[in-house]
């Protein structure tokens, strides 16, 4: 049943057609319980341990909203600069299939609790996009399809299926954008900077970790093209579940190259869901596309309407941290590095452990310098983000004390970092250990000294002679003879001193 | 009058999961019209002064604290299933039934 889809070189696609693009991104709320009933969310439970009557849809059972949920849905509206609702319901989305027990999902229709607001991204050059965002509002997520017998555990060919509920009715705050138009050949690089800075300020929010990995954050990419200079829409593709950043970048670039070779081709784009394929970077046909009128839409008559009071958003507004494009450009001014410097820090995932490392006591710079360097170094050989190499922050910043005390140079630093890494212990249970401490004893320091000057006379005479970046030589001499331990600053001053030549 | 047609109810019935007979289709869009005519003459009252209602009692903003409460056990969520495999609900494929 697999054709081989055309597709336009991407360059040629945007020469004729500009991208018009629509993101609607589900977040899991990090609630304790669920949207609409007090089932723990907790993640690794056993298969239908956290159900009940109300997620599980049994007659007569009762709903109630989460009071956390809905202060999460409002503060993601103001943090999006959206206006609150003064008044929303929810509304039943009717249709049938296995991951809801209800036969529907309580969702909002056309009363969401936020709308009408924008999220500022910065691209990789330091550009900023507006992206306009249209609405976001309150349900629930489905339950867990295993499917069996087919060969992949996938539901072609399955014989069955096998469902879990234990994820029916966590709280879920889905997100559209309005139609990003203007994004041209950036188009795909816009999205995952939406998605990734959507990330950042939910994060930020508290309201969820929004591990895409783990599915707390999931994104659906709507694409159509319109023939450059033409005001009108084409015809959209969904493309569904696209969970990872670099997912949605390709994604979008996939979707256009088709979409054109559709078009090129004297073709119409037919409107349906289309699945994202990891490991190909692909889209295929799913599902034609249900209209919204399918699903029936109507008010929930088992909950009551929500009417957040202007007094509490304005309180939950007040009480907004500082959100992430905001504190990035402060930290760059305080740091005194570029638009690049930051973008890098970012992409290298570095900015949490430089902050906390900054806060545990380090000078930015040295901050920066071990993370991006060293550390990054390391992470990328064991291929693990920054925050999961075996070293905290914390000593990492005891990392520079040492180097700032002069206790250590960054080459003894570099061992103590691999020491922690190789879980010795604490900083300066390694540097006892591996008795690393840069030799400060001066009685030592002068001996070897004397003694790299005794082994070549011939490059004491010529730094005695004037020639005093010679002096290079002897320094390596002495911190070979020290294992590397002493302070080289220290051992040039010393020798200079010793042959009689001021520096300078 | 609104008019359901045929086609109309044929496809409701599909969305509904119900097996209509060709004779009950044309039984259900009568109905239907009739229903839906008695629903549409609220309109004809409803003024702008009068706010949408989908609940009977005047209440807003009922919530609960976001606290753990007991669920059921396994044993209880399944006893009404019709199948179970592996601690789960066992359905039938869903593929190829519709």
């Amino acid at each position: 049943m697999t054709t081989t889809t055309d597709l336009v070189p991407y360059e040629d696609a945007l020469a004729s057609y500009d991208p018009v693009m629509g993101l609607e991104v589900h977040v899991e709320l990090g609630t304790k319980t669920k949207m609409f009933c007090g089932c723990s969310t907790a993640l690794g439970a056993e298969p239908n341990t956290q159900t009940c009557p109300v997620c599980l849809g049994l007659p007569g059972a009762l709903p109630v909203v989460n009071a956390t949920g809905v202060e999460s849905a409002v503060k993601i509206g103001l943090a999006l600069n959206c206006e609150i609702a003064e008044w929303c319901r929810f509304a039943r989305k009717n249709y049938f299939y296995p991951d809801m027990p209800k036969n529907f999902q309580t969702s909002q229709y056309d009363e969401p609790i936020a709308f009408n607001g924008y999220l500022d991204v910065q691209l990789e050059d330091g550009e900023v996009f507006r992206v306009e965002i249209e609405r976001a509002h309150m349900e629930e997520d489905t339950g867990k399809s295993t499917h069996v017998g087919g060969a992949t555990g996938r539901i072609h060919g399955a014989s069955h299926s096998l469902l879990d509920y234990n994820r029916a009715g966590i709280p879920l705050i889905e997100i559209v954008t309005k139609p990003i138009v203007g994004a041209g050949e950036r188009a795909p690089e816009v999205a995952k900077a939406y998605v990734r800075e959507l990330r950042e300020v939910i994060r930020a929010l508290g309201v969820s970790e929004a591990r895409m990995e783990m599915g707390q954050m999931r994104c659906d990419v709507n694409l159509s093209l319109m023939p450059k200079g033409s005001g009108t829409f084409g015809t959209r593709s969904e493309t569904k579940n696209v969970n990872s950043l670099r997912s949605v970048e390709r994604a979008v670039r996939y979707e256009i190259q088709r979409h054109a070779a559709v078009l090129d081709g004297g073709g119409t784009v037919v409107q349906e869901t289309r699945h994202f394929h990891e490991d190909t970077g692909t889209t295929t046909s799913g599902r034609t596309k249900e209209e919204a009128e399918d699903y029936r839409y109507f008010p929930e008559p088992d909950l009551v309407p929500v009417a957040p009071s202007r007094e509490w958003v304005e309180k939950l507004r007040a009480a907004l941290p500082e959100l992430p494009l905001v504190r990035r450009n402060r930290l760059r001014e305080e740091w005194g590095i570029s638009a690049t410097d930051m973008q890098a820090i970012l992409n290298a995932g570095a900015l949490e452990p430089i902050v906390a490392t900054i806060d545990a006591g380090a000078d930015p710079a040295a901050a920066r310098k071990w993370w991006m360097g060293e550390l990054a170094r390391h992470a990328n050989e064991s291929g693990k983000a920054l925050d999961e190499l075996a070293i905290t922050p914390r000593q990492v910043a005891r990392v520079t004390e040492l180097v700032a005390a002069g206790d250590l140079n960054d080459k003894l630093a570099r061992q103590v970092i691999e020491g922690v890494l190789a879980g010795e212990g604490d900083p300066d249970q390694v540097v006892e250990k591996r008795g690393l401490k840069v030799v400060s004893d001066e009685g030592a320091l002068s001996a070897a000294v004397d003694e790299a000057i005794a082994g070549n006379p011939a490059v004491a005479d010529k730094i005695r002679g004037g020639k005093v970046a010679a002096v290079g030589a002897l320094v390596g001499a002495v911190m070979k003879a020290t294992r590397g331990q002493a302070d080289a600053a220290r051992v040039k001053e010393l020798i200079l001193e010793k042959l009689g030549v001021g520096e300078g | 009058m609104p008019g359901i047609t045929r086609e109309e109810v044929a496809h409701l019935a599909r969305l509904a999961r119900l097996e209509l007979k060709p004779e009950e289709l044309d039984h259900f869009a009568g109905q239907l019209d009739d229903i839906i005519g008695a629903v549409a003459r609220v309109s004809e009252v409803a003024d702008q002064d009068v706010p949408p209602t989908s609940h009977p009692l005047p209440l807003t903003n009922v919530m609960r604290a976001d606290e753990v409460r007991p669920s059921l056990t396994p044993e209880q969520a399944l006893s009404g299933a019709p199948a179970q495999e592996q601690q789960r609900f066992k359905v039938p494929q869903i593929l190829g039934e519709e």
